[in-house]
This record gives C-alpha cells, structure tokens and sequence, in this order.
C-alpha cells in the first residue's frame, strides 16, 4: 500500500517533501504497507456497508428520495504526535476561556468595548448578539459549554484556527463512530501504534451538563432538544441521548409550568432540569425569538431566566461564531489573559475598515471571501476558484453590507493520502475539528473530526459539498 | 416515557406486524392459485377481490388498478407507493417511527429493521419477488420473526416496550380477523355453513395458512378443514398466539402493566374497551356468531380493535399532538443551522 504515493508541492500529513514517512506515521506504515489491495478492499467495503446499515447517515435538504447518505469515511487515519497535540489542546483552552470571558464580559460591563479594543459597533450590530440578555448571570458563568474550532495546516505545515463554532457543533458521533469502524477494522494496529482514546466523551459530555444543574437539585434531569428527525445532524442527536442514557426531546414533549420546564410523558408532566440544546437561539421560544418556531417551548426563556433549568450553550454564544468576532480573538487572549495566541488565526481582512476594504475589492480575485454568519461552506466566494460572474455579485454584496463580510488569503490546507479507488492513494486536502468541552474543567477528547475534501483539488471539506472524514489518532508517544 | 416515544415505539411494532400479515396473506394465496388449473379471468377476480377487501383498502386499489389481477393486486399490496398500507411502505414507517426514537430502541434492532428497509427498497428487491416470490415473501417473514425476537430478548421490558406489544398485538388482532373474512362470500349470511365441496377446503386451509395457523389447527382439529372450527380457532383459541382472543389477552395486560390497574377495573377508555373486548372474546361461542353472521361479527370486531386504538392516542399520545402544523414543522427542522462536518 502507498508506494507509488507522491505528496507533490504540498504539505503532507504523513509524508516529507522528499517522500519520506514522517516520524509519528512509521508505526502505521508499518502495519499498512504489507496489506495487499483485495484486503483492503474487502475492509473498506465492509466498513460501508456497516455505516449503512447501522443508519450512519445525514440528510441533504431538498432531497425526498434517497434523502440519507452515509458520510464518506477513508481509512488512512490523521495521525498527530503528543508533543503536536498538547500544544494544540494549551492552544484551544486558552482560546475557549478568552471567548467565554469575552462573552460575560460583552453582556455585563462590556469592558473591552470601552477599553477600545474592539469598536462597540461590531458588537452591538452583531446579528446574534442578543441585547435582552445583558447582565443575565448564566449558570457557573459559563456561556460555551461545547465548541467545535475547526483548524487547519498550511504551507508550512503550522496550526491556524479557522474558525470557531460556539452555537451547536456537530460531528462528534462521527469521531466515535470512525473509531469504532477502525478497531473492527484493524484490531491489531492499535496496540502496535499506540493511540489515544476517545469514547469517554458521552460521559464527560453528560458530567458538563449535569455540572450545570440549578442550585439545589441533586440528581438532575438532562435532556437534548432536538429539531426533529428531519434534521441533518438527528443521527448525532440520538447517537449522542442514547451514549449519555438520556431521553431526546422534541420542543413539542416540552412544557413550561410556573417557569419551571416539564416533559410530557405517558404518566404526566416530568421536570426537566438541563437541555443540552442542538436548537438555535432564534428558534428556542416563540414568545421571545421567532414568533412562527414550532420547534421551541414557550415560556422556555422565562424559565431558564428565573434558574430553574439551565441550557448549554447559553444563549447568546452566537456572537462568538459571527466571523468578525473571529478577527479580534486574538485581542481577546491579550486583552483578558495577558497571553500571546498559541495558535493563530488566518489573517484575515474586515471588509468594513476602509483600508481592508479597499484591499479586498481589488483583489477579490485571490482572495476567500465569507459571510459573517454563515456556516457549512455556504455563502462564499473562493476567489481564485470564481468566474467574473461570481466575483462581481461578491463585490455589490460587499459594498452594500461591508459589516457583514471578511476576506482571507486562500490557504492551501495540507494534504493527506487518501483512498481513490481500487488501492490507488492520493493527496487530499484536510482539516481538524477538535470538540472542546467547558464544565468544571476544560475537557477535549484527543483529536476530533478530521475532514476531507475528496474532489481532487477541492478545498472545501463541508459533508454537504463533497466532503469525507477520516479517524483521527493521537499518539501516546511522538512515534 | 414521553408520549412521543410511546406512540413511535407503538407505530413502528404495528407497522412490523403487517408487512408480516401482508406477506403471508399474498404469499399464501400465491401459492393456492397453483392448485387450480384453468382459471378464466373471472374466477382470477374473484379469488383476489376479496383479498384487497381483507385489507379494507378496496375503494384504494380501483383509484389505481381497474380490476383484480393476480399482478395488480401484488403490486398494490407489495410495492405500491401510493399505497400507505403497502408492504413496502409499512416497513418505510415503521423504520421512520425506528429512526424518531433510535435512542430507545436497541442497536441490534435497529439494525435488523433497517437492513430489511434497505433490502425492500432496493432494486434487489424486484429482482428477488420476480425470480421467487416466495424466497421474496420468506426473508420478510423471517425478518419480521427475528425483530420480534430480538425485541423479547434485547429490550428492556419497561412501559416502551408493553407499547410495542400493544401495537403487535391491535394489528394482530385485526389482521386475523381480516384473514378470516377473506371467504365470506362463500358463506351464508346467517346460519352455519354447511358442507364444504374440495376446493373451498383448500381456500379455508389458505386462511389458516395466512396466519401461520396450519399446523397449530390440525394438533387441535385434526386434518378436516370446515369453516366452523377455523372460525372457532382463529376467534377463540386460548393458546394460539394469533388467535383474536389471544391478542386481545395480551393487549389487555400489556395495557395494565403500563397503568398499574388491577384486573377487573379500568381508569381510561383504552383499557375500559380492551377489557369489555376480552371478556366478550371469553364468553361467546362460535355458534352464536354464525347465526347472527360471521361477516358482520367481524365488522364488528374491527370497529371495537379501531376504537381501543383510539382511546390509546387520547390516554397516552394526544398531549404532544395537539395543534400540529406538519409541513411548516418539517420545515423549520430543515433549517436549523447545525454547524455541520
């Protein structure tokens, strides 16, 4: 397996420029490179046809036949050497806690926007910044409770955050599923590489949400409020309800009693006392966000402002995900912990500030231009990908709304070998979505999704745009 | 247990249980048309009429087909799309009602519903029923068999689980019933039947057949099929497990371990009406029903079985139902922004 692969001009997870294994993927190599093509084969093969009959899937909208497909999993793992990895999870704690510190601060003294670093417009215009929660004191303080950065590699083969996902990340049944398929997969290969593991997540996603319990309650009630079944991530939903032993609810099994949440069962109203909430803030309750969500609870807000059930995430992370919020975080981490960004961002231009602007217009060409609330590959322009057409209603976008719009150079992700067909392995471009969660402590199971762009060439890693995913290893040692 | 889960749990057994009824019912009946030769249109019609009636979708069927073939009646009860009750989409459903609650059902029947929903979805699946229909009809039967297994063996035996039961057991019930109607015609409207010409036993020994009864039927009554004791077997068999009383026996206790009521008492209608089915069941003869009917007794029957499902909606499942604007619904779940892979 993988002798005639060639990294190309790329930077390679698993190879050097010169063609050489790197140190971490040797172990891996070792126990890969004897496998012969129909073996690998059967196994892919095998690995499908479990997905599919265990239901693995996600829905694509506006698809009635067929609606469910499975998720595209490749068996090269992502492997990360420990030394890589403790910088990265140091790297993502820090990130976490400056942006939760961020967003008490935004909602109580609003501090920073006073201090002038960052300007109060941003903020205050922010399409998710909700004004009705200001000087709200969430329960522990905590507004991030689950948050999935998606990072990526360049040229150099150095980290950068690419974005930060504070509302409902999803994809972490993916990363227990892909574990799960490669240990049927290639028993013996665990012991002899030596990775670690990740199937504690239910239990310290479970440990978080009960950690958030109303003062006073013992032994709480934990639900997750699922859209429905019709959702692209229901499969994770109830993955995840089922690991955790906890009941998934839709808006409509909920009740608000007294400002008090119930469930509604078959022997009467239940209370509820944590919602581990896969809904947006908009449409969580229809008497106070979006009046026409028939997915919310009403009276659901009142409830959780008297503390009598507490939701994670808080309301009101969204701002954090706006991606002009992005641009400041590093001004966050100096301004609240006093600390230079272990990983950095994407430089990044707001299309808003004269300056940038001026520089995005002229070189929309080159650039990778995003809606600031937009997510899932959705609402942007890869310039050197665009035609004229695609680059001129870009340039009227901009120019009409310049808040809402931010350019970055195109990065070149780094590329990993991945199965094409019939044994044949090439490079493809990846990314890396740790899941960081925030209770007592700070917890990130080790690795997360690594996505793949499958499309020769292509750089965009969304499920919904021809993207695939691979298991992610972390080492125990750092070969 | 939220409502919710309690009505999808209820759904998806039911649904489980009539593809299995659907399946033997047509594969039965297949199998009998190879008994008699020389068959002219007519008589083709007239044999498969009134299983489209059985199923209580006739007005259904003509939408579609304009009369009674071997082919069409298959394919409406087989693989029609239109057709809600169809084989096929009653396996779509009950997975549909599976994947709601995937959370409360086991790995291991999950797994085993959605393999056969992916077999009966597939173009395999024609290819299988046109090559033999009866393997078609056996790999429905034995998945069908095993879910029920695998639900006895794997599931907690809690109230989710006395709700699967109690949806087996109304779909049962009143696909048993329905099996037993199929040759009402050959009947007289009051009275008992008398003698019985050869064919008319082979037909009769088809109804049994239809509900996995042929074996159970001769330990009991011997090899002489008439239609008084089928009746009196299918209706009133205290031990066979599709019997209509056996049903109704098992749905009536599945309903108090979910309420924790005693015998003899009842505190909502589903339980009030199952209870008054049971004891009706137990102090009635075969003799009776013939003399006011068959056909009408089982109408009858029908309508009770509709009415406890019912009464089960507006006990257990009504509260999560009410005021529901279904397509917006679907709608809104579209667009939740999950920040995706």
């Amino acid at each position: 397996m993988l002798q005639r692969y060639s990294p190309e001009a790329f930077f390679d997870e698993m190879f050097t420029p010169d063609g050489e294994v790197r140190p971490h993927y040797r172990r891996f190599q070792q126990c890969f490179a004897p496998l012969a093509r129909d073996e690998f084969d059967q196994k892919r093969q095998a690995v499908d046809l479990a997905f599919l009959r265990q239901g693995i899937t996600f829905n694509v909208y506006g698809d009635s036949q067929g609606a469910e497909r499975i998720f595209p999993f490749d068996l090269v793992p992502r492997i990360i050497p420990a030394r890589e990895w403790e910088l990265l999870e140091r790297g993502l704690v820090q990130r976490i806690t400056a942006l939760n510190l961020f967003l008490h601060d935004i909602y109580h003294d609003q501090r920073i926007l006073k201090d002038g670093v960052i300007p109060p417009m941003y903020v205050l215009s922010g399409k998710h910044f909700r004004r009705e929660f200001i000087n709200f004191n969430v329960p522990k303080d905590i507004y991030i409770h689950v948050c999935g950065s998606d990072l990526i590699r360049g040229d150099d083969g150095r980290y950068l955050v690419l974005e930060d996902n504070a509302r409902c990340p999803s994809g972490v049944s993916y990363v227990l599923e892909n574990r799960g398929a490669m240990k049927r997969t290639f028993p013996t290969m665990f012991e002899q590489v030596g990775v670690q593991p990740v199937e504690h997540y239910p239990q310290e996603l479970l440990r978080m949400l009960q950690h958030l319990a109303p003062a006073g309650v013992a032994d709480p009630t934990v639900v997750l409020l699922t859209p429905g079944a019709y959702n692209s991530a229901y499969f994770e939903h109830t993955y995840l309800a089922r690991q955790m032993g906890i009941e998934i609810v839709e808006g409509r099994d909920l009740v608000v009693r007294d400002s008090r949440v119930y469930m509604r069962t078959t022997q009467g109203l239940q209370p509820v006392h944590v919602i581990y909430r896969r809904i947006d803030d908009d449409f969580i309750d229809p008497t106070v966000f979006r009046r026409d969500s028939m997915l919310g609870v009403p009276g659901l807000v009142n409830a959780y402002r008297s503390g009598n059930v507490s939701l994670a995430n808080s309301i009101g992370t969204g701002i954090a995900d706006d991606k002009v919020m992005y641009y400041f975080v590093p001004r966050m981490i100096r301004y609240y912990l006093d600390q230079e960004p272990l990983i950095d961002n994407v430089p990044t231009y707001l299309a808003n500030e004269e300056a940038d602007r001026k520089y995005i217009l002229e070189n929309l060409s080159k650039l990778v231009v995003k809606a600031a609330n937009e997510s899932g590959g959705y609402g942007m322009l890869m310039g050197p990908k665009a035609s004229s057409a695609e680059i001129e209603e870009f340039r009227k976008k901009i120019e009409s709304d310049p808040r809402n719009y931010i350019a970055q150079p195109m990065i070149s992700l780094s590329r990993h070998p991945t199965h094409i067909s019939e044994g044949e392995f090439e490079g493809r471009h990846v990314d890396l979505r740790p899941f960081i969660l925030y209770g007592e402590k700070i917890v990130i199971v080790p690795g997360g999704l690594t996505r793949v762009a499958l499309r020769k060439g292509s750089l965009v890693v969304n499920s919904s745009q021809g993207g695939g995913s691979k298991d992610t290893w972390v080492l125990y040692g750092d070969e | 247990m939220l409502s919710r889960v309690a009505n999808c749990l209820y759904w998806m057994s039911r649904h489980t249980e009539r593809a299995e009824n659907i399946a033997r019912l047509v594969d039965t009946n297949l199998q009998l048309l190879l008994d008699f030769r020389n068959l002219d249109e007519e008589r083709v019609s007239q044999h498969w009429l009134p299983i489209v009636q059985a199923t209580g979708d006739e007005a259904a069927f003509f939408q579609l087909h304009p009369k009674a073939t071997g082919e069409s009646v298959t394919e409406f009860l087989i693989f029609q799309q239109e057709n809600p009750n169809s084989l096929v989409q009653s396996i779509c459903q009950a997975r549909e009602n599976a994947r709601m609650v995937r959370d409360q059902i086991t790995f291991e029947l999950w797994e085993e519903l959605n393999r056969l929903y992916l077999f009966v979805t597939s173009p395999e699946a024609r290819h299988v029923w046109r090559r033999s229909p009866s393997h078609f009809f056996e790999q429905i039967k034995a998945s069908s068999l095993q879910m029920i297994g695998i639900t006895y063996a794997t599931l907690l035996h809690n109230q989710g689980w006395h709700f699967t039961q109690i949806g087996k057991f109304l779909e049962r019930a009143d696909k048993t019933s329905r099996i037993l109607d199929v040759r009402h015609q050959t009947l007289p409207e009051r009275g008992a039947p008398s003698a019985i010409s050869q064919a008319e036993a082979l037909e009769w020994s088809a109804v049994l057949r239809s509900c996995s009864a042929w074996d159970a039927y001769k330990s009991i009554h011997g090899a002489e099929v008439h239609p008084k004791p089928v009746t009196e077997f299918l209706l009133f068999n205290e031990d066979f497990p599709r019997s209509v009383r056996f049903c109704a026996g098992e749905l009536n206790t599945a309903l108090r371990r979910i309420s924790g009521v005693a015998e003899g008492r009842f505190v909502n209608d589903a339980e009030k009406l199952a209870g008054r089915l049971l004891a009706e069941l137990q102090f009635s003869t075969v003799d009776e029903i013939f003399s006011r009917g068959l056909h009408r007794y089982l109408d009858e029957l029908q309508l009770k079985l509709n009415s406890i499902g019912d009464a089960l909606f507006s006990s257990y499942f009504f509260l999560s139902f009410a005021g529901f604007d279904e397509e917006q619904f679907v709608q809104q779940e579209e667009q939740q922004q999950q920040i995706r892979p």
